[in-house]
């Protein structure tokens, strides 16, 4: 095999301030994403669990809209198609003038789409807390909002907590589509160190250890959080 | 604004069908070696040899804390050079893809193994067929029945990841819809083409599932 | 004594057999590949007008495809085989130093700048074609010279030279430019002719060559000075001098025997995308002086 080792060279500079920012567009991306992910999901799951017809129907069309469709084609809509159909200046708004328009449209694209998937997860919790507690709450005075807030929720969070971590750590994997539109994000660094250096191998392997350490560190804390708030009497979901 | 040309496609159909032909293909073969590799692992995973059963929970774990666009990198960049010889884009990409579904299939397949009663296993061994012939006939078939549903959705979902192979340039659907944006400059007529097609693919697989699930929730 | 005769007689035979085998493939690892897969494979571009492009046939064609299929042919004739599968994989500026390192590729057939560091993972087979970085823009968006975009947008092609010059050039002189890399130059021109960047910057011919294919030429123009100096080449593997040397004397016999200039004429002047760039000085000494005698 062909190849000059250099294990050091990730340690020097500039290559190890492009690693380490690098990691922090992955990062940010992920953080951002999930906040829109979870808090657009719950309220759509809200929305597919409810007694009103109609907010079924949006929550149902929205989940079957985002999921049928790759992310890597969304990320394309939103971000070739999307200001192609605004007016000429917000077009150019959002193409250009807009700060970070690549980061912006990826965090927002990654975002829409695993609300879907946090959608169904709530959806999954609140079965799982039963109909029979929804029925108790309505039967002793509460609105559907109180049901939901008092008795539904908490306990559906807490069901679902390995699956939501599980989530959240796709969305950490599928920051790195955000590379397609030109984002130098942690898997893009490792193709730029590449290209600069030839030292394919060093750059690769960190970027590898790198999101393994994450999962293994995000899991990890979820498993000491759910130990704590666990329903007493039902076993978790295994994070699958 | 709008001046929408949707002419571009049928004018370039055989291009869009052999990039429809690539996806299914890689889809299909992806499945395949997918679940065999799966099922090997799911295997190991419950054997009472440590092991076997901390390799196949390592190679698990690994493969499902990297994002797929990484390992189709390693696969297309760095194992030719670690094998000494060119592999070819669609080798590596489907190797890719098998190596990272597997790891999720080998989940759904162990939960499935596990689903299927403890007695069964007792009862067949009492019959005196070996470990492998009890999981061959009784066990395996069973689990599968009540897994298919989850696998098919794992499928669904494999369809979907194939479009990935656009960072390494394989033409499948999503590329060369991209080749004709590009070249005729309609990027909005195609990218919503795609995501209409991939849309009907995948939602009309879906309720194909559901019904599926039906059925078998009726057998039981 | 029969018996020996017809055992000489046979290994005699069977050396006599198996020494063309021996002579064909020589010490070459990317002409052995060649020979036992019975395929060659070719690393084009898809944008790269008029070396390397995915033409209305939906197939690669270019100057460099042409100069390729030439040397294609030297393989067959150096093989002794009458044909060849010819296997096209599209490349980016990002990965086409890997794939011809890793083997993936047996040539690379764009429009690709031989320098000195290139040379550390890959060999360049003589000079095609001299260019150098230019920066393209609309035309009325007064941007001249790079220095004139202060505040503005600029888009490079990811893993090109002029990605790496622009961006010295930028840190040099200290100016206030946001950089874009984009996969390949179709992305660019797009992103350019949508306004998401204000000037694209890449090698001038190939500017060129995207302002032909546009549906508005007089919309855009090339300006500047030249940031870079480009001399195209072929890229084969290293370390396989035997296969570098048979493109090498494919390329001096096409530039001995004026068929370069053909091939030039056919693509460049003014060639099927009208690009219309006559031969440069420059380039004609160059075929001179590379067409090493036999």
């Amino acid at each position: 095999m062909n190849y000059n080792w250099d294990w050091g060279i990730l340690f020097r500079d500039p290559y190890l301030g492009w690693m380490i920012s690098a990691l922090g567009w992955t990062i940010l991306i992920s953080i951002l994403a999930w906040i829109i992910a979870f808090s657009l999901g719950s309220i759509l799951g809200i929305f597919r669990t409810s007694s009103k017809k109609s907010l079924r129907l949006i929550a149902t069309c929205y989940v079957e809209l985002f999921r049928n469709i790759p992310l890597l084609v969304q990320i394309f809509l939103w971000y070739f198609v999307f200001p192609e159909l605004l007016t000429d200046d917000w077009s150019r708004w959002v193409k250009r003038d807009m700060p970070y328009p690549a980061l912006t449209t990826a965090i927002i694209s990654i975002g829409l789409y695993t609300a879907s998937r946090v959608c169904e997860q709530v959806r999954s919790g609140i079965n799982a807390v039963g109909e029979d507690q929804r029925q108790a709450g309505r039967a002793i005075g509460m609105t559907e909002v109180q049901v939901y807030k008092y008795v539904l929720l908490p306990n559906a969070y807490r069901i679902i907590l390995p699956p939501l971590t599980s989530e959240f750590l796709t969305i950490f994997k599928n920051s790195s589509l955000a590379l397609t539109i030109g984002v130098i994000e942690l898997t893009a660094m490792t193709r730029q160190i590449e290209e600069y250096t030839f030292q394919g191998f060093e750059a690769f392997t960190a970027a590898t250890i790198i999101y393994s350490l994450v999962t293994f560190t995000v899991m990890a804390l979820m498993q000491q959080i759910d130990r704590r708030t666990a329903l007493p009497g039902s076993f978790s979901k295994g994070a699958s | 604004m709008f001046e929408l040309d949707f002419s571009v496609i049928p004018a370039n159909s055989s291009l869009l069908w052999e990039g429809i032909k690539m996806t299914f293909l890689l889809t299909g073969l992806a499945i395949v070696g997918g679940i065999i590799l799966g099922t090997f692992l799911a295997l190991l995973r419950i054997a009472k040899i440590p092991v076997l059963s901390q390799f196949s929970a390592a190679y698990v774990n690994f493969f499902r804390s990297l994002p797929l666009i990484l390992v189709i990198f390693w696969l297309f960049f760095l194992v030719p050079l670690i094998v000494g010889r060119p592999v070819g884009a669609f080798s590596s990409v489907l190797v890719a893809f098998i190596l990272f579904e597997a790891a999720y299939y080998s989940e759904i397949i162990r939960a499935g193994i596990n689903s299927v009663r403890l007695g069964q296993l007792a009862a067949a061994r009492a019959m005196g067929l070996t470990y492998i012939q009890s999981m061959r006939y009784v066990i395996l078939p069973q689990a599968f029945r009540a897994m298919t549903p989850i696998l098919l959705t794992q499928a669904i979902i494999l369809f979907q990841d194939t479009s990935l192979v656009y960072v390494v340039g394989l033409r499948d659907f999503l590329v060369s819809a991209e080749i004709v944006a590009n070249r005729d400059q309609r990027l909005v007529e195609m990218f919503l083409f795609v995501a209409l097609v991939y849309f009907v693919f995948c939602f009309a697989a879906s309720l194909g599932v559901k019904y599926l699930q039906k059925r078998i929730n009726n057998e039981l | 004594m029969k018996k020996q005769m017809i055992f000489i007689a046979a290994f005699i035979s069977a050396l006599t057999f198996s020494v063309p085998a021996i002579a064909d493939a020589g010490d070459s690892p990317t002409l052995k590949r060649i020979q036992d897969s019975g395929v060659v494979n070719i690393g084009h571009r898809e944008t790269s007008i008029p070396f390397s492009y995915i033409g209305a046939n939906n197939e690669p064609e270019g100057y460099s495809i042409d100069l390729c299929h030439k040397i294609v042919d030297a393989i067959k004739e150096q093989l002794g085989v009458s044909s060849l599968d010819i296997n096209y994989v599209p490349v980016t500026g990002q990965t086409r130093i890997p794939l011809i390192a890793n083997g993936t590729i047996d040539m690379e057939c764009g429009s690709t700048t031989n320098n000195l560091t290139r040379q550390k993972q890959v060999e360049y087979l003589p000079t095609t074609f001299i260019t150098g970085t230019k920066i393209a823009s609309k035309v009325g968006s007064g941007i001249s010279e790079l220095e004139d975009m202060n505040g503005m947008v600029i888009g490079m092609s990811a893993g090109t030279t002029n990605e790496k010059a622009i961006k010295a050039a930028i840190a040099a002189g200290g100016l206030d430019i946001k950089v874009v890399t984009v996969k390949d130059h179709s992305q660019g021109w797009l992103a350019l002719k949508t306004d998401r960047i204000d000037a694209y910057g890449s090698d001038d011919v190939l500017l060129y060559g995207l302002i032909s294919k546009s549906d508005n030429p007089s919309n855009y123009q090339v300006t500047g000075r030249f940031l870079s100096f480009d001399p195209y080449a072929l890229m084969v593997q290293r370390n396989d001098s035997t296969f570098e040397r048979l493109g090498r004397a494919t390329i001096a016999g096409l530039m001995r025997s004026g068929e370069m200039a053909e091939i030039y004429a056919k693509w460049f002047e003014p060639g099927p995308t009208s690009i219309n760039m006559p031969m440069s000085s420059t380039l004609r000494v160059a075929f001179q002086v590379q067409a090493l005698p036999n």
